[in-house]
């Protein structure tokens, strides 16, 4: 291996310092400080302590899950509530984790009712060592019916409120953690701002019903003869996290710290977080699935990375592919590709003949019974490039959508409303 | 449900050598199968139903294990295929369904189809899950002779489409080679019983066991009888070699030894080395079996090379690993005779152009010589069926089984001169459908 650039994974959110960006979210991993210890041990930068509050009552039956094709859980639920074990033994450990692990962050997610509640709790966790304070406004199921979590993340006025409140008592940076069970994400990362946050995380979980029994009619995680809506979270939920990220991060009047949060599972979701604009990413699901040691992938996969396009630090590739999240108008409608399959790799499935023909506009057919051969003919007239078959492909680079010189110059729908733009003849539009 | 002690697999001997062989392919799990299931591609107009005689839709029946709908799979199995249980174990998949699985293009490991197959079809069965009613009564008969699995999968086709059957077999037990032919490795005759039973359960065949047409019966009798016949009577006995000593104790034809074994129980005290002569699937076959039966050295005699063998690479493979050693170019001229018993064969080496090479002479110690260097063919047995052609033994057909007489069909062995349970299947359902067709137009008796 090649050592040429010296990569720095050292990590800051809004003035929290960790020595890589990968955090535990406030979740079941990070419940106790020796878990947390252990964490440390496997390489996490840093974890964000299970929610403190007045401790609560959990159900038994609380987590679910959405498995799809052999694979478990793509998707997860959970119905578990805040922390359930004394504040005094949270805050006693938060102090030996501090002790023991100084270089380490530890942020402390509270989630408390009343003004004088925010300030003692805020005390305390401090006094333990906290390194920064999460806010917890985005909890979408049990806490949000006592009127916190997500009620309070879905208000921005209370947001902004309660924000400001721990801004005023905390010595140490301030996240808000933010509910994407809104309809635009950016008012409430606005509200946090107004609030003074020194940063925000997100997404907390989406409200979700994760499957239903369907021999006892009860909805999961089935509580005795009752379910209730969950938080889902997994892989399956990044691109609602990205999407929610990526609008804040081109948002000029936010520009605050990003933590983010939401299916991140290896070092490759962890890359394009960063390039859509996080300090730090946290994981929670992966976690809980596979343990505390998938973070060493995540290290190397991300130094890698790094490594290989040349960035020395995560600031240097931190939001670099956020100018180019646009919108639907800003689209060059004259930019055309074509499907392209290479006969070399294909094996023959058909899965892109039939994905076209059935899903998309009826342009890959079968190759003619005299060819002799299983490969697939692409009608490139007829072809739209809306990279179906490349989805269904089973084989890595065999199809392959090639961009088509049609001569036309770009023209976006915006300048073909304000300027007349001529637009190439549609295709597949008979 | 038991049609009658022909089908019942109480009737067979409980000692029955074949009772002591194992699966070579056990069976999956309900974990296995579905990691397995999961890893199909679900391909569209897949190589792999291409390749299946009997043209089972395999990525549907595989996807419904995958989704957990089991009897949804076994339906799509034995819609294509009513022998899908037997067919799942006996296939030689490797060059079938299997050889055509898009995996192999990838150079990954193929999806165990026949393995999926009897996942399927095994709780099928177990769960005696019944897919097929009897079509209303045609008012049209059927007799089919030979109780093989081309013959009962014509007759079960016949009685979705509501003909009468009558099967004539001549054995004591139905379901063909199935029942005493095929390797108790893959399937033995308890199993092959049950799914007879199972075949039978559609209702309205009727099973005259014991009957040989020619001794017990006329072809003019059963023409009379029935508005069509579909022969599927399989191949004659085991050819033998007309060598000195041919009289010999110790000396069986191949088919007729694992018969004895499937059914009964052979004594093979005393056997150290058995020869098997042949370099076909019978003679595959019949080695791996002596290795199971416990014989310590057994070897393959054939006159030609491995390259050139008709037995299956795969088979002849594991043959291999299971201890079985080859002899090519090598052609028997004697049986050595100790006391009235086989004591081997004497040998000649054989040249390039299959000419015995002077002075190359050998002997080749044996207690037991197999002889599986092919069978007789039935032609003698439709002497008298006016319009019925023979080329080389078997019956003529066309693509839908139809003899030169128009009331004729015919399937299976005897008209292919020797392949696979599922092509017998698949003939004997094309066979069905074309009688059908003749059966509905108006053509009579």
């Amino acid at each position: 291996m090649a050592f040429g650039t010296s990569v720095d994974l050292t990590s800051n959110t809004g003035g929290i310092v960790t020595p890589n960006p990968f955090w535990l979210a406030s979740a079941p991993p990070a419940n106790s400080g020796a878990q947390i210890m252990r964490a440390f041990d496997a390489g996490w930068g840093g974890a964000v302590w299970k929610t403190l509050g007045t401790p609560i009552q959990n159900v038994s039956s609380r987590f679910g899950a959405l498995h799809f094709k052999g694979t478990r859980a793509i998707g997860f639920n959970n119905i578990e509530l805040i922390t359930d074990r004394p504040l005094e033994v949270n805050f006693r450990e938060i102090a030996e984790v501090k002790k023991r692990y100084p270089k380490h962050g530890v942020i402390v997610s509270l989630m408390v009712e009343t003004r004088d509640e925010w300030r003692d709790i805020i005390k305390r966790a401090i006094d333990a060592g906290a390194d920064g304070l999460e806010l917890n406004f985005g909890c979408p199921h049990g806490m949000c019916e006592r009127g916190m979590g997500s009620a309070v993340g879905q208000e921005p006025a209370l947001n902004e409120t309660i924000t400001s409140w721990a801004v005023e008592f905390s010595t140490v940076p301030v996240l808000v953690k933010l509910t994407p069970n809104v309809d635009e994400i950016n008012p409430h990362g606005l509200a946090a701002k107004r609030g003074g946050a020194h940063g925000v995380s997100l997404i907390n979980t989406i409200k979700s019903l994760i499957g239903v029994d369907i021999d006892r009619f009860v909805p999961e995680p089935r509580v005795a003869s009752l379910s209730t809506n969950g938080g889902y979270c997994g892989a399956a939920v990044k691109p609602i996290a990205m999407h929610m990220i990526g609008c804040l991060a081109r948002d000029p009047d936010f520009g605050l710290p990003i933590s983010g949060i939401g299916g991140v599972a290896n070092w490759r979701d962890a890359v394009e977080f960063i390039l859509l604009g996080c300090s730090s990413v946290q994981v929670c699901t992966e976690v809980m699935l596979r343990g505390y040691r998938v973070v060493g992938d995540m290290i190397e996969g991300l130094t890698e990375y790094m490594r290989s396009h040349g960035f020395s630090t995560i600031e240097e590739m931190r939001g670099k592919a956020v100018p180019q999240f646009s919108e639907w108008g800003e689209l060059d409608l004259n930019y055309e590709t074509v499907a392209k399959i290479d006969p070399a790799k294909c094996i023959g499935c058909h899965a892109c003949v039939v994905a076209c023909h059935d899903g998309a506009h009826q342009c890959i057919h079968p190759a003619p019974k005299e060819a002799g051969t299983r490969v697939p003919v692409v009608d490139e007239s007829e072809c739209v490039g809306c990279n179906l078959c490349q989805i269904v492909c089973p084989v890595p680079d065999c199809i392959t959508m090639a961009a088509v010189d049609n001569g036309f110059k770009p023209a976006t729908w915006n300048e073909f409303v304000s300027e007349g733009k001529p637009l190439r003849p549609k295709k597949g539009a008979h | 449900m038991l049609v009658g002690p022909m089908v019942d697999p109480r009737t067979l001997p409980e000692d029955r050598s074949e009772a002591g062989f194992g699966d070579f392919k056990p069976a999956l799990g309900p974990a296995q199968a579905l990691a397995e299931a999961n890893r199909c591609l679900y391909c569209a107009d897949a190589p792999c139903v291409q390749k299946c005689p009997t043209g089972i839709d395999i990525p549907e029946f595989i996807r419904k294990i995958s989704t957990g709908n089991l009897k949804g799979s076994a339906r799509t199995i034995l819609d294509a295929n009513i022998f899908g249980m037997s067919c799942a174990r006996v296939c030689p998949v490797e060059v079938l369904c299997v050889g055509g699985c898009v995996y192999n293009e990838m150079d990954a490991p193929p999806i165990a189809i026949g393995r999926l197959q009897r996942y399927a079809t095994d709780a099928a069965l177990a769960g005696d899950w019944r897919y097929f009613e009897a079509g209303p009564d045609s008012g049209r008969s059927v007799g089919l002779v030979g109780g093989g699995p081309a013959s009962l999968a014509a007759a079960h086709e016949l009685r979705r489409r509501g003909h009468a059957c009558t099967i004539y077999d001549a054995g004591r037990w139905l379901g063909g080679l199935n029942t005493t032919g095929v390797a108790p490795y893959k399937l033995r005759a308890d199993d092959a019983l049950a799914e007879v039973a199972y075949v039978l359960g559609i209702g309205g065949i009727a099973v005259e066991s014991g009957v040989q047409v020619g001794r017990d019966v006329t072809w003019d009798a059963l023409l009379a009888r029935h508005d069509a016949l579909f022969i599927g009577v399989g191949l004659g006995a085991d050819r033998t070699l007309d060598v000195p000593g041919k009289e010999l104790a110790g000396i069986d034809g191949a088919v007729a030894f694992i018969e004895k074994f499937k059914l009964g129980r052979v004594d093979l005290a005393g056997v150290q080395r058995a020869v098997v002569v042949g370099g076909g699937n019978t003679a595959v076959d019949a080695v791996r079996e002596l290795v199971g039966l416990g014989v310590p050295e057994v070897t393959m005699l054939y006159r030609g090379d491995e390259a050139a063998m008709s037995g299956y690479e795969h088979e002849w493979k594991a043959a291999k690993v299971e201890g079985v050693r080859a002899l090519w170019h090598t052609q028997p001229t004697a049986y050595l005779d100790r006391g009235g018993r086989v004591a081997g064969l004497r040998c000649v080496k054989l040249g390039a152009d299959k000419r015995p090479l002077p002075g190359e002479v050998f002997e080749v110690p044996a207690e037991l010589v197999l002889l599986a260097i092919g069978q007789a063919r039935l032609g003698e047995l439709v002497a008298g069926l006016a319009g019925v052609q023979l080329e080389g033994g078997r019956l003529v057909v066309d693509a839908d089984g139809a003899t030169g007489h128009p009331r004729v069909f015919a399937g299976g062995d005897c008209a292919n001169g020797g392949k696979e349970v599922v092509n017998a299947v698949a003939e004997g359902k094309r066979a069905a459908l074309a009688i059908d067709r003749a059966l509905t137009t108006g053509a009579s008796k």
